[in-house]
């Protein structure tokens, strides 16, 4: 058994490095980046999916082959098992972010969020009084130990085998223990009803989250639906900077659409640490250090007046108002 | 032996007066008040509170935690009088286990007022994973609401049929309940024995059971990864402010009673003094999980640490924060360890603070900690980095409070606070001792 998912496994990885040197000729045309598991030499696992068509209807399908069908709908149940052989991690390089914000306008759009409602955050982060500050964009972690998923009294939160952690709005209870317990503020509450919550023409799916749902929880998925067609999550595809790397540790490779690297190497080479690791929360997201930066941090000032109140906390920033230089 | 009609009358539940009739409505306009604010949040959702993405639990888990505490008084009462056969205990124990069974009633009922998705309740039963805390919550407040309800219940039946006699003829159809409630009590050996096996094994069963509800109580912080929270303390720390709470409460909720039900005769000053003494024990030890709580991490000083107690200390909830431990918890101990100081009227104005300043730390547990995140709060409107509760969220929160005290109201209206034949038993005994004592010494 474990010999054959080698076995499979370099071939996946043959697939994958293909297309990833393919993606860095097409990056943004969204090239099948996590590899095709639709290749033809993949044999059919003999593990059946049911999933929804947009037109409504359930097909069977198997479970290596679901890229074929990119547009269909994973349901809540079959949301749970997660995309066979894969285990995905997130590497964000500090070093080039400018705060330009487009991966936070790229996911809002994608799972149709309104103002403040941000599955990804870009935080000021200072240290210490002397240091220099950085922007530092933030998801949720998809934590292999994640405490969300342990407090969960009905189990809507849940881990998947490729490492991602979701959340089942049609099973969740509003408890709000989960947005409690994360260390990481990566929990997001609807308080009220919304019209948009009320927009059925694309089926609920817990790999969209689309619709949401009032008095029910939220939060960055990866974009499992875009992983199910090869393609990179929203944020990596929208970041003009590159600055965020996807892709799978069981095949040791990372891209951020126009660059693919070892992720072993990349965390090696550049001091690459996880945040907070201290808690044991062993997140999937890894950052690369705000050193030897492509941009002065001032550069992120370059944004409406709003968001910069957001960071009027940093010491930073105050002493930038102090100067009039803001 | 027959029990005296004096004795039986005064301590036979009676009518309200006017007063009590007001402030019975008053309770109920107050509980209706807060089920419409209720239907209304239903209605819209949570928007009608002020609870936000980082201030997510508010007033209503605080109120919540408050109830589980109070409810404590019906274990640590039985736990230190009953078991300690404290002769002093007879007119307390009744009403410590109404004042429990109010309460973790009422902390069942609020802690739905939070959920965002009501109408999925079923679903803590259907989907329950057992490593969730909530769960935890879900098997041991059911638990001890039957507990508290048996043991306030079983050293009933004898009262029960005293008094289904003695409305016989005044009120026949109130006799009749007593009659059905009384499960035929005859006070026959053999129902004796029975009925005392019984208190004896709930007696015994309510002290873990109550630790136990404490204690989850308080892992449902402990287990998560915040400032203020993820301590180990907080298991003993949740069990002593329960007791300084029920306690509390115990003593203010007794001298109303006392006064309305002119019991002045029953529930004496000797009774406030030992209670009196009882709660300064229960404060000081208290106090000292405070210190640890409060003070000793200072000294490691993680950074984290130093802001969340700085922010209490000295920030937004500075002036809560020194009410409760001053108001709350100091000058009750330093009242309560002069004489004067427990006579009955010093010890209520006592009693209501130590009640008030419990409330309020509750709220101090839940919210600072929670606008206190490992990482800035950042890209959020501005009131989001406070956290004031919203009309909605105090009538329903008043409203909770008062149906507890509803409950209590009702069942002081038709149950004897002070056990009838107990205390006819005690007087029997005291007398045949004072006969035993002069016929040896006088030859
Ligand atoms: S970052 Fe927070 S929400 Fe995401 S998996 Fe970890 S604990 Fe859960
Ligand atoms: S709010 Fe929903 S997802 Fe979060 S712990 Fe409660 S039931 Fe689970």
């Amino acid at each position: 058994m474990a010999n054959k998912k080698t076995e499979e496994g370099s071939n996946n990885r043959r697939n994958f490095l293909r297309l990833g040197l393919m993606s860095s000729v097409s990056a943004v045309a969204g090239a099948t980046l996590i590899s095709n598991l639709t290749a033809d030499e993949v044999e059919p696992s003999g593990e059946k999916i049911r999933v929804l068509t947009p037109d409504g209807k359930m097909v069977e399908v198997d479970a290596k082959s679901i890229n074929k069908y990119p547009e269909a709908v994973i349901t809540p149940t079959e949301s749970r098992k997660g995309i066979p052989d894969k285990k995905f991690v997130m590497v964000i390089d500090l070093a080039k972010c400018k705060n330009a914000r487009k991966c936070v306008e790229g996911c809002q759009k994608a799972h149709k969020l309104d103002d403040h409602e941000e599955f990804m955050k870009v935080q000021l982060i200072q240290n210490n009084e002397e240091g220099s500050p950085y922007w530092f964009p933030k998801p949720c972690f998809h934590c292999d130990e994640p405490p969300c998923v342990t407090v969960c009294p009905t189990g809507a939160t849940f881990k998947r085998e490729d490492g991602i952690v979701l959340i089942d709005n049609e099973r969740c209870i509003g408890c709000k223990f989960c947005i409690t317990s994360c260390p990481y503020s990566a929990r997001q509450f609807n308080w009220g009803h919304k019209e948009k919550f009320e927009d059925k023409s694309q089926p609920y799916s817990p790999e969209t989250q689309v619709p949401a749902a009032e008095g029910t929880v939220m939060k960055c998925d990866f974009c499992p639906d875009m992983l199910r067609q090869g393609k990179l999550p929203h944020c990596a595809t929208a970041c003009p900077m590159g600055v965020i790397y996807f892709g799978d540790k069981n095949e040791d490779i990372v891209t951020n659409g126009s660059e693919t690297v070892s992720f072993s190497q990349l965390i090696k080479d550049r001091g690459g640490y996880r945040h907070l690791e201290h808690l044991g929360t062993k997140p999937n997201v890894y950052y690369l250090p705000a050193v030897n930066r492509q941009f002065p941090v001032e550069r992120g000032f370059d944004v409406d007046e709003e968001i910069i109140e957001r960071y009027k906390d940093v010491p930073f920033v105050k002493e930038l108002k102090e100067q009039g230089k803001l | 032996m027959e029990i005296s009609n004096k004795l039986i009358n005064d301590l036979a539940p009676t009518k309200f007066g006017k007063r009590g009739v007001i402030w019975t409505i008053s309770l109920i306009i107050i509980s209706i008040a807060g089920i419409i604010a209720y239907i209304d949040q239903v209605v819209k959702g949570q928007v009608v509170t002020n609870m936000n993405d980082y201030a997510l639990w508010g007033i209503y888990i605080s109120n919540f935690v408050f109830f589980v505490a109070t409810s404590f008084v019906g274990a640590v009462t039985v736990a230190v009088l009953r078991l300690t056969n404290n002769a002093w205990r007879t007119p307390i124990v009744r009403i410590a286990e109404i004042i429990s069974v109010a309460s973790i009633i009422m902390a069942g009922l609020t802690i739905m007022i939070d959920m965002g998705r009501p109408d999925r309740l079923l679903y803590l039963f259907i989907h329950g994973r057992m490593q969730s805390p909530i769960i935890w919550d879900v098997i041991i407040i059911p638990t001890y609401i039957v507990i508290c309800l048996l043991l306030l219940y079983f050293p009933l039946l004898p009262d029960l049929a005293i008094l289904k006699n003695h409305f016989s003829k005044t009120n026949p159809k109130l006799s009749k309940w007593y009659g059905i409630l009384s499960l035929n009590w005859s006070g026959s050996e053999k129902q004796k024995s029975i009925q005392l096996k019984s208190i004896q094994i709930i007696a015994i069963l309510i002290i873990p059971a109550g630790f136990v509800l404490q204690t989850v109580d308080a892992w449902l912080f402990s287990t998560l990864f915040r400032v203020g929270w993820d301590s180990t303390n907080m298991g003993a720390y949740f069990i002593s402010g329960a007791s300084v709470a029920g306690v509390g409460a115990l003593v203010t909720v007794m001298y109303v009673i006392r006064r309305a039900n002119k019991l002045e005769a029953y529930i004496t000053d000797y009774h406030f003094d030992k209670l009196g003494k009882f709660l300064v024990l229960t404060c000081l030890i208290y106090l000292y999980f405070n210190i640890n709580e409060y003070v000793i991490p200072e000294f490691t000083s993680k950074k984290e640490e130093i802001t969340h107690l700085n922010h209490l200390y000295s920030g937004q909830y500075a002036p809560l924060f020194w009410f409760v431990i001053i108001g709350g918890l100091i000058i009750p101990i330093i009242v309560l360890l002069f004489k004067k100081g427990r006579k009955p009227l010093p010890m209520f104005y006592v009693g209501m603070l130590v009640v008030i300043g419990s409330w309020w730390k509750r709220f101090l547990i839940v919210t600072p900690t929670l606008l206190q995140p490992f990482l800035p709060i950042q890209g959020v409107p501005e009131s989001w980095h406070h956290y004031f509760p919203s009309f909605h969220e105090w009538i329903i929160t008043f409203a909770t409070l008062a149906m507890a005290l509803l409950i209590i109201t009702f069942l002081v209206r038709y149950l004897p606070i002070v056990p009838i034949q107990r205390t006819a038993d005690e007087q029997e005994e005291t007398e045949i001792n004072k006969s035993v004592i002069s016929k040896t010494v006088t030859p």
